[in-house]
């Protein structure tokens, strides 16, 4: 496993990394945790010229609470997010996902943001950023923009960032009141990708009904798929087990998954359809306080 | 005799029956080990090999100019350099024949094409990049079931060869099984496929070749299971002079059937260390060990059963379509095509059985080696238990009853099996009865029949059980040889002055802790504490010869030859005690440690007895305590035991989790409790792994789906279950100490349990099997009636 020639640095602060990003442009690639990008730079399905590493950034280390968000930056771990309290506190389904992502060693060194950037259709956490309507801070040597998740995730392995552009911040809406949601996820053991990962969310007003429903699918389309018709139908509606049949016969539909080693599409179907009744079953009984 | 052993000597001497701590942890632990490519030689040069990146295709031609302009690159050596010195291809260790560089055509993916030698590893992996090889594809044949259907011959430039059939071979009585079958109340039946999988050692296979242009003397490091064998093979294939050839073994990262082989990468390296007379090192990377190395099992098998009214059996027919890959290049003894397979009548008592075999070349990579399994045992017990368990659910009977009632019982040993095995001993009723109580399996049925009989259930529970037989210590040589070599093995024990020992030996560790069991044998033998005798093995120079480790081998066969030549040396010692205390030889008692003359208190110890034979031996006697024995054992042995696993079916994703487990082993006399139960729980682990995850598989263009650890899956310690290990002893009445061997018992048997629990709770909703691995897709699939692949 050796990886092509590269170049390397390692800026001290925000402000330099983000200036030798803009001078390397499409050269420069960010190493945070490295999780996904040193096997595949040791595969040479990757062979990036000039990696800036950005583990000396302290400032990008932080998991806080403000404004009604949770932000989680740059440099906090996987293991960070999964042990944080203001994030068990303020939404359910981050706290769901943050024990699934991978195995311990993972959790360990990569990042949240790190994987969000990715894009990779069977990580987990953009499920969990669309279900729950996160959005992503870039930053650049010329400014700073906040991108919603459904306008960040393009497509398969593609973000929307600009050259010289790295994200400092994932930032996850903070629920108060009676809230809930869920990750469930099929996998064939500790650290394996998704077969399918199913991200449910979901707030009830005052009566009781469905004031916000948010579903998001790992390793089933082309990209994380957020299910809007799913999440548009129940919106009002009275929660429940006749209510959350429909919304997974729509999510079983909206999703296209391959056949492949981890199972038929015709299977991985019927998961999502069992796994999003399964998680807003537990996102209910959550925002009921009974979970 | 179910007892325990009880240890007979101390805990500092630490003979038999003590778990001592394992001797060679200490330098494990602490990161000290001295693995292969920890070996760095001055001058050393680094290989990568090309490989094919197409299953099946012809080569018109390969440019590696631009890679030679490349600066640290040495040479680039493709299949026609090697072919003008005779060394394109060589010999496997089933007869056959295996590309070491392609020439003509690639036959399976991963396939080693060209080599580049270069100052250092990286530079040698970007110049791969920079050698143009035009591939003209071919058709992709991937299943046995293609290969023999298909008139593409795959070993075209195999003189003789028309058709795609690597071998055919039966065991047992067609007549008298056919008769059986006539006659029978009801036969069942079951085809299923032991999927292809991978031994996957931590360590990958590598070799550092360090060959003298001067004198001629080549030392080659490398991670093999059997350097003797090895080096008998370099001679035979290379031509060097044996004498001048020195295979080294250091630490193993593990073999499990994996390193038995030899691989193109090791002649290459060899061939370029002669050719530039620097030392020359290739390390694997995980994926080449993965997609070329030595796979195991991928058998297609159907079997029946024949019953009488009274539900006994008496007659199996099994039939065998196994899958080589491009080169049949099992590692196995030469008189058993498919290896000890006949051993598939298991712990059951009957008359008639017939095995038939064949295996076909597909465009796969070869192997077909013993993964922690004595040569195809594992297939052979996966399936009778699998269809013993079909059969008692056919019948209605609980299958455990069943197998009680077919079992060989323990006063027809030593049994004759209708394939022609002799078992040595056993009691199987003993090892069953233990683990239904360890397990409380009334009880775990009564929650089955209540949870279960819900038709709405969406949890099921499933319990199951394999009693497994095996046959290891391969072998007797009348019967056991590999390429000619018999299968015997082999100890040098000698004994220093100071009391203190060195034992040499012919088997080869790879983890399994040789240099505590080894050391305990002989502190049984002697008396000499464990602690003071340093086991060396490995070192084709400095060790007796043998064929190495694989197979459950080490102990039924070098762990004998250990204690008769500790016997051997006792003898002698009982001499030179004589001499020492003035008495008749046949007047001394013996105790581990001491001769003792009869009604007396005078007593001389081992050590000082050693210390006499430097420094006061008899007149006429040859000064010195040492000897060599070189063991051909009378027979294999039969470990066996009962596994039991309960597990719960989520009928809504598919996925089953594993409750509760119990394996009761018997491999006769424990020399080492702790290691033995090690040994036991790896293999469990790995048997599970099997049921519930890993396998190697490949698409229609023969693309291995399989290539690293995030598609070929080893569990880790999470999914892995808890087990609850039980024993009884029944020892091996031919072993010199009545151990039998315990290496692979729980990889053979525990595959066939889990898979039957499975069924075992889907039985009623109408599914009777599901192949390994038995994914939760297929459990879907078989639950929901829909066709499911792969």
């Amino acid at each position: 496993m050796y990886p092509s020639a590269f170049d390397y640095s390692a800026p001290g602060s925000l402000e330099e990394a983000l200036a030798t990003l803009a001078e390397l442009g499409d050269e420069g690639r960010v190493l945070a945790g490295g999780q996904s990008l040193i096997p595949m730079m040791k595969l040479r399905l990757a062979a990036p010229g000039h990696l800036v590493d950005i583990n000396r950034v302290d400032e990008l280390a932080h998991i806080s609470e403000s404004n009604g968000h949770l932000a989680v930056g740059a440099l906090a771990r996987h293991a960070d997010v999964a042990s944080s309290e203001a994030v068990s506190r303020h939404n359910h389904t981050v706290a769901s996902a943050a024990p699934w992502v991978s195995d311990p060693l993972v959790r360990n060194r990569g990042t949240l943001c790190g994987s969000v950037a990715h894009c990779d259709p069977e990580g987990d956490w953009n499920s969990v950023m669309l279900a729950v309507g996160a959005s992503v801070v870039a930053r650049s040597s010329s400014g700073e923009r906040v991108i919603p998740i459904t306008d960040f995730v393009v497509d398969f392995f593609t973000n929307s960032l600009d050259p010289g552009e790295m994200v400092t911040e994932v930032r996850i809406p903070a629920y108060q009141g009676p809230a809930g949601g869920a990750y469930l996820k099929l996998e064939r053991k500790v650290g394996d990708y998704a077969t399918v990962g199913v991200a449910t969310h979901l707030v009830l007003d005052g009566s009781g009904n469905v004031a916000e429903a948010g579903l998001g699918l790992t390793a089933v389309y082309g990209h994380n798929l957020k299910v809007t018709e799913a999440e548009e139908m129940m919106a009002g509606q009275t929660p429940g087990p006749e209510l959350f049949a429909e919304a997974a016969a729509i999510a079983a539909s909206a999703c296209d998954p391959d056949d492949n080693v981890r199972g038929p599409a015709e299977y991985k179907r019927a998961v999502v359809a069992e796994y999003t009744r399964r998680g807003f079953a537990q996102a209910l009984a959550l925002a009921r306080g009974e979970g | 005799m179910t007892t325990v052993h009880e240890p007979r000597t101390s805990p500092e001497v630490g003979g038999i029956g003590h778990s001592v701590r394992r001797k060679e942890d200490d330098r494990f632990i602490r990161g000290a080990g001295n693995y292969l490519d920890d070996l760095n030689l001055p001058g050393m040069l680094h290989m990568a090999i090309l490989r094919s990146p197409v299953a099946h295709a012809r080569i018109n031609s390969i440019d590696s100019s631009a890679a030679m302009e490349i600066e640290g690159v040495l040479a680039v050596i493709t299949g026609e350099a090697l072919a003008a010195h005779g060394l394109a291809w060589m010999p496997t260790l089933s007869g056959d024949t295996q590309a070491v560089l392609a020439t003509d055509k690639v036959r399976f993916q991963g396939q080693e094409v060209a080599v580049v030698i270069a100052t250092d590893p990286y530079i040698a992996h970007d110049a791969l990049s920079h050698i143009d090889v035009d591939y003209e594809e071919l058709e992709a044949i991937t299943t046995p079931q293609q290969s023999l259907a298909t008139s593409t011959l795959i070993r075209d430039e195999k003189e003789g060869q028309t058709d795609n059939v690597a071998y055919t071979w039966e065991a047992g009585d067609q007549d008298s099984t056919d008769a059986a079958f006539a006659a029978a109340a009801k036969v069942v039946s079951l085809d299923t496929h032991y999927p292809r999988s991978h031994p996957a050692p931590l360590e990958t296979c590598g070799v550092v070749a360090d060959v003298n242009s001067i004198t001629g003397q080549a030392t080659i490091y490398m991670t093999s299971q059997a350097p003797h064998a090895i080096r008998t093979v370099f001679a035979l294939v290379a031509g060097l002079p044996e004498e001048k050839i020195r295979i080294v073994t250091q630490d193993i990262g593990g073999g499990f059937g994996n390193k038995v082989p030899v691989y193109p990468g090791y002649v290459v390296a060899t061939a370029a260390s002669l050719l530039i007379g620097k030392p020359v090192k290739w390390i694997e990377s995980r994926t080449e060990n993965l997609i070329s190395t030595g796979f195991a099992r991928d058998f297609h098998m159907h079997a029946e059963l024949a019953l009488d009214g009274d539900n006994r059996i008496t007659a199996m027919r099994a039939g065998i379509l196994s899958d080589q890959g491009a080169f049949f290049s099992d590692a196995q003894p030469t008189q058993f095509r498919a290896g000890l397979f006949h051993i598939c009548t298991g712990s059951y008592d009957f008359p008639a059985a017939h095995v038939t075999a064949q295996g076909a070349y597909t465009n796969k990579a070869p192997g077909g080696v013993a993964y922690r399994c004595s040569f195809r045992v594992t297939e052979a017990s996966y399936l009778i238990e699998r269809l013993v368990d079909n059969a008692a659910h056919e019948v209605g009977v609980d299958p455990a009853d069943f197998r009680a009632q077919n079992f060989i019982r323990e006063d027809q040993f030593p049994y004759l099996s209708p394939t022609g095995f002799v078992y040595d001993s056993g009691n199987y009723h003993g090892a069953m009865d233990k683990a239904k109580e360890m397990i409380g399996y009334d009880g775990w049925r009564a929650r089955q029949a209540e949870q279960n009989a819900d038709p709405d259930a969406t949890k099921l529970i499933g319990i199951g059980v394999a009693s497994f037989t095996e046959v290891v210590g391969a072998g007797p040589s009348r019967q056991y040889d590999i390429l000619g070599l018999k299968m015997f093995d082999s100890a040098e024990l000698r004994i220093h002055p100071t009391g203190k020992a060195i034992l040499k030996l012919g088997v080869q560790t790879q983890g399994q802790g040789h240099e505590t069991t080894f050391a305990q044998i002989v502190a049984e033998e002697l008396g000499i504490p464990y602690s003071d005798i340093k086991v060396m093995y490995g070192d084709t120079d400095n060790t007796p010869y043998g064929l190495g480790t694989y197979a459950s081998r080490s102990t039924p066969v070098g762990g004998a030859a250990t204690a008769v030549v500790s016997r051997k040396i006792r003898a002698k010692a009982q001499k030179l005690a004589a001499h020492l205390l003035e008495a008749a030889e046949e007047d001394l008692d013996w105790e581990p440690g001491k001769f003792t003359v009869k009604g007396t208190d005078q007593s001389v110890t081992i050590q000082e007895v050693a210390f006499a034979a430097y420094t006061n031996h008899p007149v006429g006697m040859e000064a010195g305590l040492e000897g060599v024995t070189y063991y051909d054992p009378p027979n294999m042995t039969y470990p066996f035991g009962t596994y039991i696993v309960v597990v719960e079916v989520d009928t809504g994703d598919g996925t089953w989790k594993v409750l509760e487990m119990v394996a009761v082993d018997d491999c006769g006399v424990r020399i080492n409790p702790m290691i033995v139960d090690g040994q036991i729980a790896g293999g469990l682990t790995e048997g599970f792994a099997k049921a519930n995850m890993q396998w190697i598989t490949f698409d229609d263009d023969g693309n291995c789906i399989g290539s690293n650890f995030m598609d070929y899956l080893v569990p880790t310690a999470w999914e892995t279950p808890r087990y609850q290990l039980g024993e009884t002893v029944t020892p091996s009445p031919h072993h010199p100490i009545g151990a039998k061997g315990v290496g692979e018992s729980a990889t053979v048997g525990s595959p066939a349990a889990f898979t039957n629990a499975v069924i075992d709770a889907l039985w009623s909703r109408g599914v009777s099997n599901i192949d390994m691995p038995v994914l939760p897709h297929r459990v879907w699939g078989a639950l929901n009636g829909v066709e499911v692949s792969p």
